[in-house]
C-alpha cells in the first residue's frame, strides 16, 4: 500500500512517455516564448491532478492567472511576493492536521509553491529556508527569469553580472550598473539545510524532460524539496521568442547556469560542465541585454564561470576553494 | 460581566488562575484549532508558549509551526485556512505591522483565521507597553476587531470569534485585541468551559466550495484588475454589514449554553449609565480605573457612568448612537494617536463623532489621549477626565476639545 508519505511516479524516459494530459493549459497571457510559463506547464504535468499549487506575485501571477481565464486546472492560489515558503508550510500543515484528525481522507496531496527570482531569491529567502527545515512533503520551485520581469525588468540578486535592466542601464559614465554576481540560491539551499533531501536546478527545455523528472523525484523523496529553474525571457533578455529553447541550452552548455541534483547530500551533475563547456560568449552575444558589454567584460564573466567549475570545492554548487587549511 | 451557571451546569468544568494570554491558549485548545504559527514578540508571546506546552502534553492535536517572521507566520495561517484548517496566530506592536501585507490579503481573501493582538506601542523609541495603534491599523481592511477586558472574556471570545468569523455570512478574519501587560499578563480566576460545551457552540470549520483541494480545483485570488475588484470589495463590504447580526446571534447561543449574559448588550457594556449625565467611553482595561472612579464620584452624588466598547469592527453605529445621545457630555478615551487628524484627536474620537453626527441633539464630545506606551491610567486620572468632560457641557468651544492626560508638558 502507498502511504500518504510516498509518491510513486514512473520516470519519463522518452517523449512518448510524457503524459498527454495538461494541468496548466490555455488562458494565460505570458509573452510568446516565455520559458517561465513552460516551467509551469511541466511542473503541473509532472505532478498530476492530486496537487495544490501557490504562486507568488510576478509574471506567473499577473500575466499568467487572470480572473475567468485561469490556466490552472489543478487548484491554485496566489501568495504574496515573499511568501512562497510560508504558503507551502501553511497548506502542508493544514492538510496534515485535517488528515490526522480524520476530517480529510488520508492521501498524498502534492504541495507546490513557486516564486520568481526576486520573490524567492531575494525577498522570500527566509521563508523558503524555513519551509526547507520542516518535515512536510512540499516543493518550492524558484523560476528564474533573472529580473523582476513583471514590473518591467529590474535587476534582482539573480540577474547575470553586466546585464542591462531598467534599474541597470548602461550610461556614459558607467557601462555596467549590475555589478553583483548572481546569487547561488540552489547551492545556498543545499548547503544550508542538511536535512533537506532534494535540491536541484533545471531548465524546462534542456535536456528535454529533465525538469519533469526532477519534479517527480522531488515529490517522491519525502520531505521538503527545492528546484531552481533557468527560464529565458524574450522580453527581458531581448532576443526573438523563437530562440528561447536555444538560449536555455546555451546557458546550460556554457556552464553559466549549472545543472545538477543534490540527493541526500550527493551531487549529481545533469550536465557536467567540468568536462565540456562552450564559450560563454556564445550565450551572451545572442541577447540584447548584453549588447553593451565589451571584450573585457565577457572575459571577466568567462573567468568567473571557469572558476566556478575549476576552483570551487563542489564545482557549480558550493563556492569554497580548497584545500582546507589546518586548524 | 457576571456569570451564572444555569441548568446546563457542567458547561464549565473547572476554575483556574490564568493570565489573558493563558486564557486565550485555553480557548485555542477548546476550539480544536488545527494549525498554529508562532513568532516571538512581547507581550502576546505567552499565548504561544502555553499552546506549545498544551500540544506537547497531548491536549490538542495541531500543527505548530515556528515561523521565520510575522509575515511568514500570517501567510502560513492564511494558507492553512484556505485548505480548510482552523488556524491561529497573533502578534504585538511592530510584529503585527511587519506582517501587515499578509493581514491585508487575509481579509480580502475572506479567510476566517483568528489572531490575538497583545496591544503594544509601535516602537521607536522602544516601548513594550500598551497602545492601540497596532490593532487599529487593520480597522478599515475587512477585519473583525474586538477588545476584551478580562481573561474570562478572552477565553470565551476565542470561541465566539471563530464562530462569527467562520459563519458563511461573514467569513472575515478576527483580531482579538487585549491590552499588553494589563490583560495579557494579569491573572484572574477563569472558569474553563467543557470540551463538549465548546463543541456544541462552535461547529467544525467548513469553507465549503471555497476550500483549496484537488477535489475542488478552484483558483483563488487571480489577477482581476479594474474589471472585477470593485465587485469583490463590495462583497467584503456586505459581509462586514452582515456581521453585527451574526455576532448578536452567536452571543444568544453562547448565553444559552454557558449561562453568560452577553446578548443583552453585545457590542459595548454600560456601567452605571442609567441616570448618568456624563460618561467616559474607552477600549480595553481602562474600564477598571474608570469604573472605580464612577463609584467614587457617585458616592459624592455625581451622575457619571462608563461605556466600554467591545467591538470596534463592525462598529456598533446605531446602538452606540442611541446610547450616547442620552448624555450631556461624552469623554472619549484614546490609548492611541492619530497625528494630523481632524481635531488632532485620537482614532476612537473620530469614530464616535462620526457615529453621533446624524443625531438631532448631540452631547458635547471631548477627547483624552492617555496611557500611551503602557503609562498607567489611575483612578485620579479618570476622575479628572470626568471633571473635564463635565466642564464641556454648555461651554463655548468645549465640544471637540482634545487633551493629553498624564503627560509632561
Ligand atoms: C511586497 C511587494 N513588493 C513589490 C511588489 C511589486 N511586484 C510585483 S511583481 C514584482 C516582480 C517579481 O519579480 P520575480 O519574483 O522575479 O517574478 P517575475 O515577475 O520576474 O516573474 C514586484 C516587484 C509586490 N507585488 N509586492
Ligand atoms: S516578461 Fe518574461 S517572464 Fe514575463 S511573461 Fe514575458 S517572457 Fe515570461
Ligand atoms: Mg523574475
Amino acid at each position: 500500500m502507498v502511504t500518504p508519505e510516498q509518491n510513486q511516479y514512473e520516470p519519463i524516459k522518452s517523449v512518448h512517455q510524457v503524459p498527454l494530459e495538461e494541468f496548466y493549459s490555455s488562458g494565460h497571457r505570458t509573452c510568446q516564448g516565455c520559458e517561465s510559463a513552460l516551467t509551469m506547464r511541466h511542473l503541473a504535468k509532472a505532478a498530476g491532478p492530486r496537487t495544490v499549487v501557490t504562486g507568488s506575485t510576478g509574471c506567473m501571477y499577473v500575466a499568467n492567472t487572470s480572473y475567468m481565464t485561469t490556466p490552472w486546472i489543478i487548484p491554485w492560489m496566489h501568495t504574496q511576493l515573499g511568501a512562497a515558503g510560508a504558503s507551502a508550510l501553511g497548506m502542508s500543515a493544514g492538510l496534515r492536521a485535517l488528515m490526522r484528525k480524520g476530517r480529510l481522507a488520508e492521501e498524498r496531496i502534492n504541495v507546490i509553491a513557486f516564486c520568481g527570482d526576486l520573490g524567492g531569491g531575494d525577498m522570500g529567502l527566509s521563508g523558503i529556508s524555513s519551509a526547507l527545515q520542516s518535515n512536510y512533503n512540499l516543493l518550492i520551485i524558484l523560476y528564474d527569469n533573472e529580473s523582476a520581469a513583471n514590473t518591467d525588468i529590474q535587476a534582482t540578486g539573480l540577474t547575470t553580472y553586466g546585464a542591462q535592466t531598467t534599474f541597470t542601464p548602461p550610461g556614459s559614465a558607467q557601462r555596467i550598473m549590475q555589478r553583483r554576481w548572481k546569487k547561488n540560491v540552489a547551492g545556498m539551499m543545499a548547503v544550508g539545510h542538511p536535512t533537506c533531501r532534494y535540491v536541484a536546478t533545471a531548465c524546462a527545455t534542456y535536456p528535454p524532460m529533465d525538469l519533469m523528472n526532477k519534479v517527480r523525484k522531488a515529490l517522491s523523496v519525502g520531505g521538503p524539496a527545492f528546484i531552481h529553474t533557468f527560464c529565458p525571457c524574450p522580453k527581458g533578455w531581448d532576443y526573438h521568442p523563437r530562440y528561447s529553447h536555444e538560449i536555455g541550452e546555451l546557458g546550460v552548455r556554457s556552464g553559466i547556469f549549472p545543472l545538477y541534483e543534490v540527493v541526500e547530500g550527493q551531487v549529481r551533475y545533469t550536465y557536467d560542465a567540468r568536462k565540456r563547456r562552450i564559450p560563454v560568449r556564445e550565450y551572451l552575444t545572442k541577447q540584447g541585454r548584453f549588447a553593451h558589454l565589451v571584450d573585457e567584460d565577457m572575459d571577466h564573466i568567462q573567468q568567473m564561470v571557469d572558476e566556478m567549475w575549476e576552483k570551487w570545492e563542489v564545482p557549480g554548487v558550493a563556492p569554497f576553494k580548497g584545500p582546507l587549511s589546518e586548524a | 460581566m457576571t456569570h451564572t451557571l444555569t441548568a446546563t451546569g457542567n458547561a464549565y468544568v473547572s476554575e483556574e488562575l490564568l493570565t489573558g494570554c493563558q486564557a486565550v491558549a485555553q480557548g485555542v485548545r477548546l476550539a480544536d484549532v488545527d494549525v498554529i504559527a508562532a513568532y516571538p514578540i512581547r507581550p502576546y508571546t505567552e499565548v504561544m508558549d502555553l499552546i506549545s506546552k498544551i500540544i506537547a502534553d497531548g491536549r490538542l492535536t495541531a500543527e505548530y509551526i515556528i515561523a521565520d517572521s510575522e509575515h511568514g507566520q500570517f501567510e502560513i495561517v492564511k494558507h492553512a485556512s484556505s485548505v480548510g484548517a482552523r488556524a491561529f496566530a497573533g502578534s504585538s506592536g511592530t510584529g503585527w505591522l511587519y506582517g501587515f501585507e499578509a493581514l491585508a490579503v487575509t481579509a480580502t481573501d475572506r479567510l476566517p483565521v483568528l489572531f490575538l493582538v497583545g496591544n503594544r506601542a509601535l516602537d521607536d523609541p522602544g516601548a513594550f507597553g500598551v497602545e492601540h495603534n497596532d490593532a487599529l491599523a487593520v480597522r478599515d481592511l475587512g477585519w473583525l476587531l474586538c477588545w476584551v477586558t478580562t481573561p474570562q472574556e478572552a477565553l470565551e471570545h476565542v470561541l465566539i470569534g471563530y464562530r462569527v468569523a467562520e459563519d458563511r455570512r461573514v467569513q472575515m478574519p478576527m483580531a482579538l485585541a487585549m491590552d499588553g501587560a494589563f490583560l495579557t499578563h494579569s491573572q484572574h480566576i477563569v472558569r474553563i468551559p467543557s470540551v463538549e460545551a465548546a463543541r456544541k457552540f462552535l461547529p467544525p470549520y467548513d469553507l465549503g466550495d471555497r476550500r483549496l483541494h484537488p477535489d475542488n480545483p478552484i483558483s483563488i485570488a487571480p489577477q482581476v484588475n479594474e474589471d472585477w475588484v470593485m465587485e469583490i470589495r463590495r462583497q467584503n463590504w456586505e459581509a462586514a454589514r452582515r456581521a453585527p447580526q451574526v455576532i448578536a446571534e452567536a452571543y444568544r447561543e453562547f448565553d444559552a449554553i454557558f449561562g453568560t449574559d452577553y446578548a443583552s448588550s453585545p457590542f459595548f457594556t454600560e456601567f452605571m449609565t442609567e441616570d448618568a449625565e456624563v460618561v467616559l467611553v474607552g477600549l480595553g482595561t481602562v474600564a477598571a480605573p474608570a469604573r472605580t472612579a464612577v463609584r467614587r464620584l457617585r458616592e459624592k452624588g455625581e451622575r457619571v457612568g462608563y461605556v466600554g466598547l467591545r467591538w470596534f469592527r463592525p462598529f456598533p453605529t446605531v446602538p452606540l448612537r442611541e446610547c450616547l445621545r442620552r448624555f450631556q457630555a461624552v469623554g472619549v478615551i484614546d490609548r492611541d494617536f492619530a497625528h494630523g487628524s481632524p481635531d488632532d484627536g485620537g482614532i476612537l474620537l473620530h469614530e464616535i463623532r462620526s457615529c453621533l453626527y446624524p443625531a438631532a441633539e448631540r452631547p458635547a464630545v471631548v477627547n483624552f489621549i492617555i496611557g500611551l506606551g503602557g503609562r498607567d491610567i489611575s483612578i485620579a486620572d479618570c476622575q479628572r477626565m470626568f471633571d473635564l468632560t463635565r466642564q464641556a457641557v454648555g461651554a463655548a468651544g468645549g465640544d471637540g476639545l482634545v487633551r493629553w492626560i498624564g503627560v509632561r508638558e
